[in-house]
């Protein structure tokens, strides 16, 4: 089946909504982030009154709201190719997509034009109490917006509390409450917001190091480094806790996901975790060229297992297990899942037929087969082709190891920041002070290799098992998608260059003793 | 005297506004960004397929289950 599908429109309209939502989360996680430690720093300027403070709390407001400014309305975007490029999928997701991007798009209009006009107008005009109050409602608003979006994105990993209609080929939504507290939507919430706290919080030290390195503005620069560098610290604890909560709800959801986390072939107990590992550009087994194996890696013995399943002797299917399946550990093999999906697929197809001449007891039958096999309905799309099946195994388990590697360098680095604070030796420790400008980089690479892993591991599915990428998509001309690829490259890499340009001179002036907004 | 509370509100943006010196910049920015995105964007590159090309959902409904179930 997989050959009647044009692969230059879908790989175009995949590669768009990548470009355009790689660019759009250049900016979220900066506002997650900085938007606590704003509320921090003002909670203790209004502690103690230090008008020190406030200077801080005004100038990484206007880095917020550089940043927020230019960040703003980059993800409508987003849902202009849903119904432009990816029109069968919006259709097929009915109001469990929409419903929660309603909401999050009330929330964010309400919160932008009140509690965000406070926090930059409000200075001197509304008492200090309202003014740390809507700072911390900007924060807290902002958290409470990325929910909704990523309810959304967890729903398509682990489609839940919905129930087909045959007659409109839509989901509709039984379960709201089943739809937003999923594991998966709660581990992916939790991870996402998290490890954007550490990401605001590696900006802020970065930026004050560059002070300290330049001996402008020290008093200010070691405060905000000691704000950032708690807050960095606890959160990146909690990025790791709420990492391996993800893990666990992955390896039990998205199980060839997990297996190309780690690009593991074959299922074993008491699995390893590769700590370091380079994957064969060429296959490596002679009886199977879809298996390209390690060149050399370094594991940890039984992590992988502990870190599914909290048991140092669980069994890990690999990837082989998935596609042709495990009899003495349950697995289904993916022929069969095809078959069922055909199934399925034919079914829709009978019921609607049936319908349509009115034939009631044909369509009863139809319904009944296309209700006991729709949990397979996307694998009927892959009868000629089953090793799509299988996601980019080399991009996966790259990206996911950056992540976690620069996750835990991240951890190290607060503690180590918080020592040389603590000690005193801060303003002096050059190398540091220049690692932690290098920082910044690393700190979007690790938050877009988290989108990447996600996203590219669960492929190819749009909705998990139900739907795959290339189904997903409108039949459009390809040269209109290649335009409007080009089109947003150079609208996003302008607004990234405006950014960082006011932010750079923004920097360079330093805190000012009173200014605008 | 005492300003109502929409005169109040209306100077409270009035004076956030004027007293901006990073935000007017950004605030040009809010503005084209929106103008491109919504003008020329929405409009010129981004109708919606399914409202466009069909008149009502029973026929957006056939459309979509035609392209699921169509032999490939």
């Amino acid at each position: 089946m997989t050959e009647a599908f044009d692969f230059s429109l879908i790989d175009w309209s995949r590669g768009q909504f990548a470009l355009t939502a790689m660019y759009h989360w250049i900016f979220v996680p900066l506002t997650l982030g900085l938007g606590f430690i704003i509320a921090i720093m003002e909670t203790i300027y209004v502690k103690t009154g230090d008008p020190a403070w406030k200077r801080i709390t005004k100038f990484w407001m206007t880095i917020f709201g550089i940043n927020f400014a230019i960040g703003v309305a980059t993800g409508i975007i987003l849902e202009f190719e849903f119904g432009t490029n990816w029109s069968n999928y919006s259709w097929f997701v009915g109001d469990i997509f929409g419903a929660p991007l309603a909401i999050e798009g009330i929330m964010a209009f309400f919160l932008e034009t009140t509690f965000i006009a406070v926090m930059f107008f409000g200075w001197n005009k509304v008492s200090k109490r309202f003014h740390l109050l809507s700072t911390w409602l900007v924060a807290f608003g902002a958290s409470l917006s990325a929910l909704w979006i990523l309810v959304a994105n967890a729903w398509m990993q682990m489609p839940v509390g919905m129930k087909f209609n045959p007659d409109t080929a839509r989901n509709e939504m039984v379960n709201f409450w089943e739809v937003l507290f999923s594991p998966m939507a709660m581990s992916k919430f939790t991870h996402t917001i998290s490890s954007s706290y550490l990401l605001g919080a590696i900006v802020v030290i970065g930026i004050s190091a560059w002070f300290l390195l330049k001996k402008r503005h020290q008093v200010f620069a070691k405060r905000s480094i000691v704000v950032a560098a708690v807050f960095g610290l606890v959160t990146s604890a909690f990025t790791v806790l709420t990492g391996d909560f993800s893990a666990k709800v992955i390896a039990k959801n998205q199980p060839m996901k997990f297996a190309a986390f780690e690009g593991l072939y074959h299922g074993q107990r008491g699995a390893p975790l590769v700590a370091i590992g380079v994957v064969s550009t060429t296959p490596t087994d002679p009886d199977n060229e879809n298996i390209k194996d390690f060149v050399f890696k370094i594991e940890i013995p039984n992590f992988l297992s502990y870190m599914a399943f909290s048991d140092f002797n669980a069994f890990i299917p690999g990837i082989k297990d998935l596609m042709e399946g495990n009899e003495e550990h349950g697995i289904m093999p993916a022929a069969e899942k095809i078959s069922k999906g055909k199934l399925a697929i034919d079914a829709l197809a009978e019921y609607k037929q049936a319908k349509a001449v009115g034939n009631m007891a044909k369509q009863a039958e139809a319904q009944q087969i296309l209700e006991e096999n729709f949990k397979y309905f996307g694998y009927g799309y892959f009868g000629t082709n089953p090793d799509h099946l299988v996601p980019n195994v080399p991009l996966t388990f790259y990206s996911f190891h950056i992540m976690v590697a620069l996750g835990f360098w991240f951890l190290l680095f607060f503690a180590i920041v918080l020592v040389l604070v603590y000690k005193d030796k801060i303003s002096n420790a050059r190398f540091w002070l220049i690692l932690a400008i290098v920082n910044i980089p690393l700190a979007y690479l690790a938050s877009q290799s988290g989108w990447v892993t996600a996203e590219m591991g669960r492929q190819p599915w749009v909705i998990q098992d139900l739907m795959p990428t290339m189904t997903a998509v409108s039949h459009l001309d390809a040269n209109a998608v290649i335009t409007t690829f080009i089109l947003f490259a150079v609208v996003f890499t302008t607004l990234l260059i405006a950014e960082l340009k006011i932010m750079f001179k923004t920097i360079k002036n330093g805190p000012k003793t009173e200014g605008g907004n | 005297m005492k300003q109502n509370i929409f005169t109040r509100v209306f100077s409270f943006y009035y004076e956030g506004f004027r007293s901006m010196t990073v935000g007017r910049t950004l605030w040009l920015i809010i503005l084209i960004k929106l103008f491109v995105m919504f003008v020329i964007l929405k409009l010129f590159f981004f109708p919606n397929f399914l409202k466009t090309n069909f008149e009502n959902d029973a026929q957006r409904s056939d459309y979509v289950i035609e392209q699921l179930t169509k032999p490939k």
